[in-house]
């Protein structure tokens, strides 16, 4: 990082993190500090720490998730939280009224930190109106998962040292998806010039006035970029509504070994997961430990969302 | 009722191309009796000195929404009348939408009733143009119309058929009434709240492109021009729907066009972070788009401002905004946002006045809107300069859904007249 002197740009509490177009360059370069020193004490044998002892945290989760889900349990504990994760379901009836009615009954057992994961967007933000607590979105509908941004942020300098001046390529699902948008915002606020890749059913219609240029070519897209971050894509898009198969789409944006020619000779590779192997990436690549930084991504996870519980909660 | 003049006030009135400092008098039966500057006086007539403010005829709304029967926890006859006249509008469009939907006849018996009783403006009240509203029967035009409905509309809802418009479009022809269509193509905007672009792609909202709106317009002029009725289209929101309404006139088709006030005044952006009091139908689009639709109003090819009065109770806002219910509040603030458009210098007051008096009123075949002699003497009189500010609470809807809380305004109603009677003064 470029600056390895301490900032502190968050000050007020309770301040939420709501996504990453509400944060300033200052504060995510704290973010980021912050985590990497949980980076090795994430890999030593004694992981524990006191920071939010005598803390509450709530992981209400709207939506099924393995990796956010777990991290930001493992977060909360490894920072000594009380972690209380509840499961709300997927049904149709749970939706909106169960929001607010939920927030208010959460709020009254005074929580210190809730952590929300929800299929609409906007939704932690209306959350964090009516708690008097720290909201952390977790990933909200096709809008921000901030957490992700950072961790991928925090990978990529662990790797190249830096992001400014980085070219990096996000490729696949761009219309669904909450991840790209959130590194759009970050990259770019930390100096990456950002390419986007999709078939163009799955390109969102503006995108160009979010700082990014837009590719419907792998070739032209990847080409002279340092990282190249695959999204995944979901099953129900490969048939015929806005794409025509899943062969079709592998063969065009599915990321090959020669596909990643493209990029620089030392471009690495990312994915927020779950891959579709196969689908959206090559099962051999997807494994390449010179190439992908996937595994990477999912131990720096925990180590930015202890860094957002700390400076979050204080 | 005794008689009465209005002095000393500016007359705005389009219908008689009137606009002049000069006296109203008004007859002891609530009619206009004169008016204008050689106006006459006598000496019996209670007397009001209106200096300085401004008179025009009540404001005539062609799509306001009254919760009742079904809603009443969102509005009522009397509060929407309330909401209305305070307002200076004295005629409202009411729409079929509620629980049961306005569809039959004796549905219409009991509104007009109901109305007559509980509410103290002049209502028109639509029936829908397909059994409940879901698009596949028409409703008996012919014998709705007979008990007094003036107009037909599935409110927020399109006829998707094309066949079965066709039809009600050739059926509607014979026996003069009108149709008015809310345009929108259920598949382009599935799923959708919000306008394509950039603003949807930053909120993360699946987006509705115009030519959800343009596809039914395009589609409906050209059966309009096989099969000629009275057609309106409820509100449109975009510069490409205009251009088909410019093309379609040019080519000699009639049909009438409105356009919700909001739409006019807001913008996308006005959105924010997911201020769902904005989520409307059709949904706020771009600057652009807001500066067509004035074009618009100028050329004539948007002849209506409506409301687009939609009260909706908090807890049906306060959710995430894809699920959050659409539509605002706004009879109250008609006029006053109206007026921003000519202060801000985007439209000649005339202009303005017109497409919320006459122009609606002759849509609608009837005989409001106006302020000729022998006419109703249904009349706002407002402060053309008086500044204010918009404060939810203090607004007379049952639901304080406004999307322009806290907007600063200038021009207010002053007092508002029906049948000669004041209803409202402040």
């Amino acid at each position: 990082m470029a600056t390895e002197k301490k900032v502190t740009a968050i000050k007020n509490t309770p301040k939420h993190l709501l996504g990453i177009q509400n944060l300033s360059v200052l504060e995510a370069k704290e973010i980021l500090t912050e985590a990497k020193s949980f980076i090795k004490l994430n890999r030593g044998s004694s992981k524990k720490l006191d920071v939010l002892r005598g803390k509450t945290q709530i992981n209400l989760f709207f939506e099924p998730s393995t990796r956010t889900q777990s991290s930001f349990d493992l977060a909360g504990k490894r920072l000594g939280a009380d972690v209380m994760t509840m499961n709300m379901g997927n049904s149709a009836l749970k939706k909106g009224e169960t929001l607010i009615d939920t927030a208010m009954t959460l709020n009254a057992m005074h929580p210190d930190i809730i952590v929300i994961r929800h299929q609409d967007s906007g939704a932690p933000n209306l959350l964090s109106q009516k708690v008097n607590c720290t909201v952390i979105n977790a990933g909200d509908g096709r809008r921000e998962h901030p957490t992700q941004a950072l961790l991928d942020a925090l990978t990529i300098i662990n790797r190249k040292g830096n992001i400014e001046g980085l070219k990096i390529a996000i490729c696949g699902d761009i219309l669904h998806s909450r991840v790209a948008r959130s590194n759009i915002y970050l990259m770019n606020m930390l100096g990456a010039e950002v390419n986007v890749i999709a078939p163009k059913t799955l390109m969102p219609k503006g995108i160009d006035n979010l700082g990014v240029k837009s590719f419907t070519d792998m070739k032209k897209g990847l080409d002279g970029c340092d990282i190249v971050m695959m999204l995944r894509l979901q099953n129900e898009r490969m048939q015929g509504s806005f794409l025509p198969s899943k062969r079709e789409y592998y063969e065009f944006f599915g990321l090959t070994p020669e596909k990643l020619k493209f990029a620089k000779k030392d471009a690495l590779l990312m994915h927020p997961g779950p891959m579709n192997r196969g689908v959206e990436i090559d099962t051999k690549l997807a494994d390449d430990i010179n190439v992908s930084l996937v595994k990477e991504q999912v131990e720096l996870g925990v180590a930015v969302r202890m860094a957002c519980l700390k400076l979050y909660c204080k | 009722m005794k008689e009465k003049i209005l002095t000393n006030v500016r007359i705005i009135d389009p219908s008689q191309k009137m606009d002049e400092i000069g006296n109203i008098v008004i007859d002891e039966k609530g009619k206009i009796k004169s008016i204008g500057k050689k106006s006459g006086t006598s000496k019996s007539a209670e007397k009001i000195d209106l200096k300085g403010l401004v008179a025009i005829p009540g404001l005539v709304d062609m799509k306001a929404f009254v919760g009742e029967p079904g809603f009443e926890y969102k509005e009522n006859f009397r509060t929407l009348s309330q909401a209305a006249l305070a307002g200076g509008v004295t005629s409202i469009v009411t729409m079929p939408n509620t629980k049961p939907v306005i569809d039959n006849v004796s549905m219409v018996d009991f509104i007009i009733r109901r109305g007559r009783d509980k509410a103290k403006v002049n209502l028109f009240p639509c029936a829908s143009i397909t059994r409940q509203m879901e698009g596949n029967q028409m409703t008996e035009f012919g014998l709705l119309k007979a008990r007094g409905i003036i107009g037909f509309s599935d409110v927020n809802k399109t006829i998707q058929n094309s066949e079965l418009m066709s039809r009600i479009m050739n059926y509607a022809s014979d026996i003069d009434v009108l149709i008015m269509q809310h345009a929108e193509d259920y598949e382009l905007a599935k799923n959708s709240c919000i306008n394509q672009g950039e603003v949807a792609t930053r909120l993360g909202l699946q987006g509705v492109s115009d030519i959800a709106e343009k596809i039914i317009i395009e589609r409906d002029l050209s059966l309009l021009s096989e099969f000629p009725c009275r057609y309106h289209i409820n509100q449109i929101s975009s510069k490409n729907s205009l251009n088909v309404i410019k093309k379609n006139k040019s080519n000699g088709i009639k049909f009438s066009t409105g356009v919700s006030i909001n739409n006019l005044s807001l913008n996308q952006n006005d959105i924010g972070e997911f201020r769902t009091f904005l989520k409307l139908s059709p949904p706020l689009r771009s600057e652009e788009d807001r500066l067509s639709l004035i074009e618009g109003i100028k050329n004539d090819l948007i002849n209506v401002i409506v409301s687009d009065h939609i009260p909706e109770d908090e807890e049906s806002k306060r959710l995430p905004f894809a699920q959050a219910a659409t539509g605002s509040i706004g009879i109250e603030t008609l006029l006053s946002l109206s007026l921003e458009l000519y202060h801000n210098e985007s439209l000649p007051l005339e202009k303005i006045i017109k497409c919320l008096t006459i122009n609606p009123a002759k849509i609608l075949k009837i005989d409001k809107g106006s302020l000729k002699e022998g006419s109703d003497a249904d009349i706002c009189i407002f402060d053309l300069e008086k500044p204010w500010v918009v404060k939810a609470e203090e607004l007379k809807s049952k639901s304080k859904n406004t999307a322009i809380e806290n907007r600063k305004l200038q021009g207010k109603v002053k007092m508002t007249l029906l049948q000669g009677e004041v209803v409202y003064s402040n």
